[in-house]
């Protein structure tokens, strides 16, 4: 592609970096505005309205207020991690981009384990929110950190049981090959939709979207960030620009979780392959390289409605409401999801 | 370089463009930000009344047995991912004995649960 015989590092570089340019900038700026004016509709407001035609440069303007804004650190805190601790958010958001597949050749990374690469670097922003809390030196924010360790917790589990289902049908951890395998597949011998996981795992993506909506304390699941009780919890003595790395860390999160889940249950990428007589990941066309990515920013586009909707439409759960729910319910769920599952691959 | 490796080799890039992004709009900040601490406004906030006691006070975590309970289920899960890629070769055999495998560990659950552990207390 690269008429210049570039070392392997300048090539891997130019890739993330036209990567980010060319597609992560403009899906963020869609997804905030997209989320910014559907929960101001969903609350009888306007929402956005002065920056840019439609309020479409807000993200932009909220970068430039928020450069302005004094950068207080409270005089007991443990200064050198509370300055750290959003710069790990930060870093988790992005890494976890790298295993994301847009198209048969737009992808960053080809783990042969990328389903195990995405737990465990989802759970790496916990840390971040756990360290931000603690070194706040302020009670709310202590318990926030608190709560937000102990939800992660108990949503991994389930979150992790969830995918066990996917991989079982895929027969891969690959995230190629589950996109692959979804959209080359058939139900009962009709492929004219490829077999998205959704259908057959409903179960497992019931469950997923539920851990997915607390592992991002979105409510009803938010009770380190409780505003009423807790005053956002670990963001509580946060001002400036660190205030804003967590609230677009927050909003980012949104949008990778919702892409992972399209491609997991989704179908991801791809269009089913019948459709265009494609029966290998060779065979498809150069141009699915282009609308791969548009494919999945609607995906993410309707996932994150989802995950948005459900927060603005229920009231926050109590600590132990969210405990019992993950243990009693969710877990056992997972676990025969995933026995039944492995007995119908088997079977049939 | 091994294929693995130059994989990982993006993964860094990624966070080094966070890194990079991140301090660049720090030190913009830094230029044009204001900076006027006074002592009322670095003690630490709460809801406007001054602080009683440390910010690091004791608080009992309820859920350490629930945390003693996700290292079991998350050990669990490392040994189902593997088997889970494989269990079209296994077969039935392998269905079985993650069956006993799951059971048992459903089995873990129950007894926790009959124990009162999964109240919170």
């Amino acid at each position: 592609m690269i008429a210049v015989d570039l070392p392997y590092w300048a090539q891997s570089l130019l890739r993330v970096l036209g990567g980010t340019v060319a597609v992560l900038l403009p899906a963020g700026t869609i997804v905030y505005l997209f989320l910014f004016k559907m929960m101001s509709f969903m609350q009888s407001r306007l929402g956005p309205m002065e920056a840019g035609p439609y309020g479409s440069m807000q993200l932009f303007a909220e970068v430039g207020k928020w450069l302005q804004k004094e950068d207080i650190q409270p005089e007991r805190a443990d200064k050198k991690i509370f300055k750290i601790a959003p710069l790990i958010v930060l870093v988790s958001t992005f890494i976890l981009v790298a295993v994301v597949p847009f198209g048969p050749d737009a992808f960053f990374t080809d783990f042969e384990a990328g389903v195990f690469y995405f737990l465990a670097v989802s759970s790496v922003s916990v840390l971040g929110i756990l360290i931000a809390g603690w070194s706040s030196a302020n009670k709310y924010s202590l318990l926030g950190g608190l709560r937000a360790a102990g939800q992660l917790i108990a949503y991994e589990l389930p979150m992790v049981l969830a995918v066990v289902g996917v991989v079982i049908q895929a027969g891969s951890m690959n995230m190629q090959q589950i996109v692959f395998a979804q959209n080359h597949g058939s139900i009962f011998g009709w492929d004219g939709l490829g077999n998205p996981y959704v259908l057959t795992q409903f179960v497992g993506f019931g469950v997923f979207m539920i851990a997915v909506q607390a592992e991002l304390t979105q409510t009803p699941f938010d009770m380190p960030i409780a505003e009423s009780e807790l005053v956002s919890g670990y963001m509580t003595e946060y001002s400036g620009f660190r205030f804003l790395i967590f609230f677009i860390a927050e909003f980012a999160n949104v949008g990778i979780f919702a892409l992972i889940a399209s491609v997991l249950f989704l179908g991801g990428w791809g269009v089913p392959f019948s459709w265009f007589g494609w029966d290998s990941m060779d065979a498809v066309d150069d141009w699915m390289n282009i609308v791969g990515p548009l494919i999945m920013i609607g995906k993410m586009l309707a996932l994150s409605f989802l995950i948005m909707w459900v927060r603005f439409s229920y009231p926050r759960l109590r600590e132990d409401q969210l405990q019992r729910f993950a243990w009693k319910v969710l877990i056992p769920v997972s676990l025969v999801n995933i026995m039944l599952t492995a007995i119908l691959k088997v079977a049939f | 370089m091994s294929e693995f490796l130059r994989d990982y080799l993006t993964v860094v890039w990624f966070g080094a463009i966070a890194l990079v992004l991140a301090g660049l709009l720090l030190g913009i900040a830094a230029l044009v930000r204001p900076n006027k601490p006074n002592a009322q406004k670095l003690i630490a906030y709460e809801s406007g009344v001054d602080p009683v006691g440390d910010g690091w006070s004791q608080s009992q975590i309820r859920y350490y047995i629930f945390a003693l309970l996700f290292v079991v289920f998350d050990v669990e899960a490392v040994f189902l991912f593997p088997w889970a890629t494989q269990l079209e070769r296994y077969g039935t055999f392998g269905l079985v004995e993650m069956g006993i495998f799951v059971f048992v560990l459903l089995l873990g659950l129950v007894y926790a649960w009959r124990k009162g552990v999964l109240r919170w207390v």
